[in-house]
């Protein structure tokens, strides 16, 4: 499908892999209704309402697979059948963006401008500065907004503004920058109050529902610290008793359900365990856990000093990389924690490591 | 819920203010409250630092280390050799 992006070469986004290489993606193709005649060309109408292809890529975009990648093309489209007095909605073209905004639109008839933030989320972008001051400027013009509607307001998300200088945009394109709520579901009641937001819609909590939905991504990226964790185990076994028999893998166990504790079970309690450090929190937790673990299978005093030291600093750093998840952490609290907490887990783990190799079997 | 306290580098320049509004529209955890026609920092300890505010105000009248507060993300900036107070991770 050809979006009507206004620009050449919009045929896929560049992105980086977790290893830093470059590919390209191709964008997700949008099924197309029809489309809208304007002064600017024909605008390709979308479904408001989400095909079930729709919510199983959502479904997997919180399971990280393929989450790099997940775009569509940037541009204009419709929903319904606007005309020149229509509002426009702007958002990024990572396409879980675009389609929990036109989902929540549904009966309205209006302009989408999806600008192209390499695929990724409208407050990341933001942060980032892709979804920022000088793509909404190029992708105005580029589309030929002016052309397409009477009025001269476009609305962003809340959440687009660490982003986009609204008065910058506005002295050069001519149209002014209403910010509309910060999700997207309050949108028809924003509309409602002359586009005005309520205190409510333009906060951001943390509560448990968007806490957990966090938590398969987070469980995913640890396999990492599972591979590292059994090659460790099979080192020391090795070492220390000769061959690697298949007890092995009742040995991770302690070690999986730490991977547990930190990814799943501390971002779900969080606000009730102690202290505001993230890192602090997971070492609490892991602590706890440890303890447990201990009077549930009953190991030996060796590895069982060994497992105080190293599961806390497992849960604790896997607690700690949930503050990139987190709506409310600053970089400078982030900073400080870390001066403290990975000194601290680096030598809980080494610690616990060193023990576990002296100790195995004890 | 609230971050580490008295970190924030959030800062604002009364003087400069015209009480415009635009902070706390854009400000997601209500740091910002209209008193006496100007804008003032009710909550510093809510502050982010996604910038937002800073970003918006035409007036110049607020500034804010801002960036994002990521541990993996400031991880691979140290590993990778960057600033890590420039570099995310995504």
């Amino acid at each position: 499908m050809t979006g009507k992006t206004g620009k050449k070469g919009d045929t896929g986004c560049a992105v980086k892999d977790c290893c830093g290489r470059t590919k390209i993606e191709k964008h997700t193709p949008l099924a197309v209704l029809g489309a809208v005649e304007t002064k600017s060309g024909d605008i390709p109408v979308v479904a408001a309402k989400l095909a079930f292809r729709d919510i199983l890529g959502s479904f997997r975009m919180r399971w990280g697979i393929g989450r790099y990648g997940y775009s569509i093309e940037p541009g204009i489209y419709a929903l319904g059948r606007p005309d020149p007095s229509a509002p426009v909605f702007v958002t990024a073209n990572y396409k879980m963006s675009f389609d929990r905004l036109r989902k929540e639109l549904h009966g309205l008839d209006c302009f989408i401008l999806v600008l192209d933030t390499g695929g990724i989320n409208v407050w990341c972008a933001a942060g980032k500065g892709t979804f920022g001051t000088e793509e909404l400027i190029e992708r105005i013009k580029a589309v030929g907004l002016k052309k397409i509607v009477r009025h001269s307001q476009v609305i962003l998300p809340q959440l687009g503004a660490p982003g986009v200088a609204a008065h910058i945009v506005s002295k050069k394109t001519g149209f002014k920058i209403i910010y509309g709520p910060v999700r997207a579901k309050d949108i028809p009641l924003f509309i409602r109050n002359g586009f005005k937001a309520g205190e409510k819609m333009r906060r951001v909590d943390f509560p448990f529902k968007d806490r957990i939905v966090l938590t398969p991504m987070e469980l995913v990226a640890a396999y990492k610290i599972i591979l590292g964790v059994l090659i460790f185990l099979c080192l020391v076994e090795l070492i220390t008793a000769g061959p690697v028999s298949s007890k092995i893998f009742t040995e991770l166990l302690p070690y999986l359900g730490a991977i547990a504790v930190g990814a799943v079970l501390a971002p779900a309690l969080l606000p009730w365990l102690p202290g505001r450090s993230f890192a602090f929190k997971g070492w609490t937790a892991g602590i706890i856990y440890a303890v447990i673990i201990g009077y549930l299978f009953s190991p030996g005093p060796g590895t069982f000093t060994a497992w105080l030291f190293i599961l806390p600093a497992m849960v604790s750093f896997i607690t700690l990389n949930f503050t990139g998840c987190s709506t409310y952490t600053s970089l400078s609290g982030v900073l400080r924690e870390m001066r403290y907490a990975l000194p601290a887990l680096i030598f809980s783990a080494l610690a616990g490591i060193i023990i576990k190799f002296v100790f195995n079997g004890y | 819920m609230q971050y580490l306290k008295n970190v924030a580098t959030l800062k604002m320049d009364p003087k400069l203010c015209t009480g415009c509004g635009m902070c706390l529209k854009v400000c997601p955890h209500a740091v910002f409250a209209l008193r006496n026609k100007k804008s003032v920092i009710v909550s510093k300890d809510s502050c982010m630092e996604c910038g937002a505010c800073a970003k918006n105000c035409a007036f110049h009248a607020l500034s804010v280390r801002s960036g994002v507060g990521c541990a993996a993300g400031i991880m691979y900036a140290a590993l990778a050799g960057k600033d890590p107070k420039k570099e995310a991770c995504c």
